[in-house]
């Protein structure tokens, strides 16, 4: 078995391993319980090790692989789509990437953080199975099976979300999780319900090939972006996430965050993919102006973005529980990737427009890497002083060094600060929201600002002042969990000292893909498109 | 959750062979007629919760644990992707149908019973998927009665 065909069939596998190694853990853990947190940790390692294989291939020749389950042509003889086929362009190998980051992180950081508590079979059982889901809803290329592997995410982070159940409101927050989800799954399924009933097809290449923009597309195109956007946390819908965020383990979180990321991964699939070629056809003409589906859109998601951001950042600051603080900026975060992504919408075709995208899918890893550092040191000083409320911390940089750089990387990420990864990424949003509009990009700066506030007074009251009698034993954390904050941390000091090469190398495929579907397409139709 | 009358018990005794062939034959039959392995599955799934009301969970508890059942679940699923991999072992891609058109399965048996045996690994894949709903729905229902025991206050 060589590299070629290890590449070839590695879309499958990053699903596949993951899925078995899930229904071995609790065999495996009736063995030993040290085997099967190796045995969890192997499996994360394999799809890691075929994810990076798959994406490096995806980058350095830029080709768009396809892999049909159970053999054959994408496009039967009759011209019908039936078959389940898994399409991996640029922007599918990036959001890969971003995934694999964070579940090899969540693993390990499991093994100390997870040892004291009981049902860890299930636990390692839920955490390989929505692994699996977030990477089938990354690299599948057919609407229904997206649907399915978003069900089986939801549902397992569900069940995470509320794991420490003698904490009552972890409950609480898990059932708001599972409402909210399952009606932004109800959405997303009538969505695909009107696109199968007109089209007689699900695969989306085929989709976007012969989509004819009715009044019932657009109805359509509105329910995903909704569906999405729920599963996203965008403001109005925005409830479930410092709730979930803050109850669910640290370890989970970080997961749950880049299952945010895949279902903005679904909004920008949707949009530019299926709906890229008639996006920029004129609606409706007043005057001399042309109101273009576009810029429609683009305006609704700039003005959403905002709010989200403005939301996101003044509630941080009024937070006194850490975890709930982080989740709040967590949100304000996502706003300014929807502020890029509207940005870009608005000025479709244009070379400010191309920066906005390139700034947006940036941004995209940025926050989910600084994001899931900062809840990884939320939980650490968690297991070392079981507190959460920052009335109670202060002076932990004397017994935890290590932990308060992690913080420092992590707090300096998140605020943009020139020399880590989110100021490259917020520089590029910046510029481009600027040419659109400047005052956007006034209050997207101020408000980063105000983020930076934030997390100063929260190293302030945790980790400086004096030292505490309460915490004069206190230790620093295990050295899994200091394994897993240092492999997020070196990316963020990876791609903040090199972010050109980042963004030639990764995120300009994944612009690439949006900006033009083409390709997408004639890889699985052939021929010309229309 | 304590048992039922002495009537209900009989009852049940009867007619629970029934049930659970009626559940196996649609499993066994999947790729034939309508249902398959999920339906099947709980069929013969609630037919186990019959027994279960009928006797009580204590006693069926005292039968099987609810530790067993998810050890079957495990290998139904296991089962279900396995069949995946070895489609990718012996075929050439994942999921692919490699026992078709070859009587390896069933063999002259299969040739009789109105060909079963014309759908390749699919009938295997519906076993697999029939032990795991059978397993699953019935552990879930076991557990929920026998939590609910303590409830009422007195165990019999």
């Amino acid at each position: 078995m060589n590299l070629e065909t290890i590449i070839t069939h590695s879309p499958a596998l990053i699903v596949a391993v993951p899925l078995l190694g899930a229904f071995l853990t609790p065999l495996v853990g009736k063995i030993n319980d040290k085997l099967r947190n190796v045995f969890v940790i192997l499996t994360v390692g394999l799809t890691t090790f075929f994810v990076f294989l798959l994406a490096n291939d995806i980058f350095s020749s830029g080709n768009i692989r396809t892999y049909v389950f159970g053999g054959g042509t994408p496009i039967t003889d009759g011209g019908f789509a039936i078959r389940i086929l898994f399409e991996v362009d640029g922007l599918n190998a990036f959001m890969a990437i971003i995934a694999s980051i964070l579940a090899l992180a969540c693993v390990i950081y499991s093994w100390a953080f997870m040892k004291e508590n009981t049902g860890l079979d299930k636990y390692y059982t839920l955490i390989l199975l929505m692994v699996a889901g977030m990477f089938g809803m990354i690299l599948t290329g057919d609407m229904f099976n997206f649907f399915v592997f978003l069900e089986i995410t939801s549902i397992s982070s569900c069940v995470l979300i509320a794991f420490w159940t003698n904490k009552g409101k972890a409950v609480d927050a898990g059932f708001k999780y599972i409402v909210i989800s399952a009606t932004g799954a109800l959405f997303i399924l009538f969505a695909i319900a009107i696109l199968y009933s007109q089209y007689n097809a699900l695969n989306m290449a085929f989709l976007a090939n012969s989509i004819q923009y009715t009044f019932l597309d657009k109805i359509a195109l509105v329910l995903l972006i909704a569906g999405l956007a729920m599963k996203a946390g965008i403001v109005p819908m925005h409830m479930w996430l410092p709730d979930a965020y803050g109850r669910a383990p640290s370890s989970v979180t970080l997961i749950l965050v880049g299952a945010t990321q895949v279902s903005l991964y679904g909004v920008l699939r949707m949009t530019f993919t299926l709906y890229g070629s008639q996006l920029t056809i004129p609606l409706k003409q007043i005057g001399d102006t042309s109101i273009t589906m576009n810029g429609l859109l683009g305006i609704t998601l700039i003005a959403l973005a905002l709010i989200t951001i403005l939301v996101g950042v003044l509630m941080a600051l009024k937070q006194t529980d850490f975890k709930r603080l982080i989740a709040f900026a967590a949100v304000g975060e996502i706003g300014y990737i929807v502020l890029a992504i509207g940005a870009g919408l608005t000025a479709m075709g244009t070379s400010y427009g191309n920066m906005a995208f390139r700034g947006g899918i940036f941004h995209i890893i940025n926050d989910a890497l600084d994001v899931g550092l900062l809840f990884l040191v939320a939980g650490a000083i968690y297991y070392a002083t079981k507190q959460t409320s920052l009335n109670q911390m202060g002076g932990l940089s004397r017994n935890m060094k290590y932990t308060t750089v992690f913080f420092l990387i992590g707090l300096l990420a998140v605020a943009g600060m020139p020399p880590m990864n989110g100021f490259a990424s917020k520089l590029l949003i910046y510029q481009s929201t600027y040419q659109v509009n400047p005052i956007i990009a006034i209050v997207a700066i101020l408000c980063s600002i105000l983020l930076l506030a934030v997390f100063v007074k929260v190293f302030h009251s945790a980790f400086l002042g004096p030292k505490l009698p309460k915490f004069k034993d206190v230790k620093d954390v295990p050295k899994s969990m200091l394994l897993a904050m240092g492999i997020i941390a070196c990316f963020i000091i990876f791609f903040g000292l090199f972010p050109e090469f980042v963004v030639n190398n990764l995120v300009k495929p994944a612009a690439d893909a949006i900006i033009n579907n083409t390709n997408y397409i004639t890889t699985v139709i052939g021929g010309a498109v229309p | 959750m304590s048992g039922m009358s002495k009537i209900v018990k009989t009852i049940s005794s009867i007619t629970f062979p029934f049930v659970t062939i009626y559940g196996l034959y649609v499993i066994a039959h999947g790729h034939l007629t309508p249902g398959g392995g999920f339906q099947g599955g709980a069929v013969v799934a609630s037919g186990c919760a019959m027994i279960l009301v009928a006797y009580g969970s204590v006693w069926t508890m005292g039968k099987i644990k609810e530790k067993h059942l998810s050890v079957l679940e495990s290998f139904g699923a296991i089962g279900f992707i396995g069949l995946a991999f070895l489609g990718l072992i012996f075929g050439t891609m994942f999921f692919k149908n490699f026992l078709v058109g070859n009587d390896f399965l069933f063999g002259e048996i299969g040739k009789g019973l109105s060909n079963i045996s014309t759908a390749g690994a699919l009938p295997l894949m519906n076993f697999a998927v029939g032990l795991k709903v059978i397993a699953g729905l019935f552990g879930i229902v076991l557990v929920m009665a026998y939590t609910t025991k303590a409830k009422g206050g007195k165990i019999e």
